[in-house]
């Protein structure tokens, strides 16, 4: 078996191109767009939720998203094991989904903040991080308004007593409870983050920790 | 046919930075009397049913599954 993508198209989404192009011209990786009026993933083995304004965040970011019809079947076969990556705008559908523990609230500031920023990997085993070291520190643009994690206590001792943070902001930009920046859910087969591995894949560009996270994920399809 | 009015605002434990900087304007407008300022969404929609019993059943389905989110948000409306 080798890697079937689908990077996910709701109206609104604006990083579907590039997670896209990392895919299919820089990984190689078999690679097709699904119209959220889809109602199957077809034979894709790892669905991408990319970054943008789906619906206009209208409502709350992600909360349209969630009951697209693409989102059906994405949630059952996430339900089923494979593989679902949020980024940004998919992270907040995630949650909205309920896929995802927690939610995403307006920046503590209140700004949408778009730089690049430190993070260090809290975990290394698991497929989305199996190309990083344990505590090392990579570089990933964040580009949100909403991207400031909250879950309540519970959640949160859970999250960490399940080693399921997997990215935390060595300088928290917008107030993300314990500075995750980056989750997956207990069964490990979802990652939600705020920050765009995508946007950090091209050397051309001077960054390429990004690609090391989405190629490790295509790779574990071999 | 019903009226539904529906207020959604952020929950009491949740920091409300933008109510905060409302408030802090307000504050420099002179109105130093007010606190606690919080920033909510108000919604309004028109309920074809019978009996307040179904508006109410309808509103309370669409404020759990889509009009809030729970994590982070209390609702509550009234049906006239």
């Amino acid at each position: 078996m080798s890697a079937k993508v689908g990077v996910v198209v709701f109206p609104g989404s604006n990083c579907d191109h590039d997670a896209y192009f990392v895919f299919k011209e820089l990984i190689k990786a078999d690679t097709k767009f699904l119209w959220h009026k889809e109602g199957s993933i077809g034979d894709r083995n790892i669905i991408i939720l990319p970054g943008g304004f789906s619906y206009g965040d209208y409502l709350r970011c992600g909360a349209i998203s969630r009951f697209s019809n693409i989102m059906q079947d994405v949630v059952r076969f996430a339900n089923n094991g494979g593989i679902v990556i949020g980024i940004c705008n998919g992270f907040q559908i995630l949650c909205e989904s309920g896929l995802l523990p927690g939610t995403l609230l307006r920046n503590i500031n209140l700004k949408f903040i778009c730089k690049t920023v430190s993070l260090k990997v809290e975990n290394n085993k698991s497929i989305f991080t199996g190309n990083f070291g344990i505590k090392e520190d990579i570089n990933i643009p964040i580009a949100h308004g909403e991207g400031n994690y909250f879950c309540d206590d519970d959640t949160l001792t859970d999250l960490i007593s399940n080693n399921q943070i997997l990215f935390r902001y060595n300088d928290n930009p917008n107030g993300s409870i314990y500075d995750i920046a980056g989750i997956q859910n207990i069964k490990r087969n979802i990652l939600g983050m705020m920050p765009h591995p995508e946007r950090a894949s091209y050397e051309e560009l001077g960054n390429t920790d990004g690609i090391r996270l989405l190629n490790g994920v295509a790779e574990s399809m071999n | 046919m019903f009226t539904a009015k529906i207020k959604v605002t952020l929950r009491k434990t949740i920091l409300d930075p933008q109510g905060k900087t409302v408030e802090h304007s307000l504050k420099s407008l002179g109105y130093d009397k007010i606190s606690n300022t919080r920033i909510g969404k108000y919604i309004e929609m028109k309920i074809d049913v019978n009996s307040k019993e179904e508006a109410t059943v309808i509103a309370e389905e669409s404020c759990r599954r889509l009009l809030s989110n729970p994590v982070m948000e209390d609702y509550e409306f009234e049906i006239t």
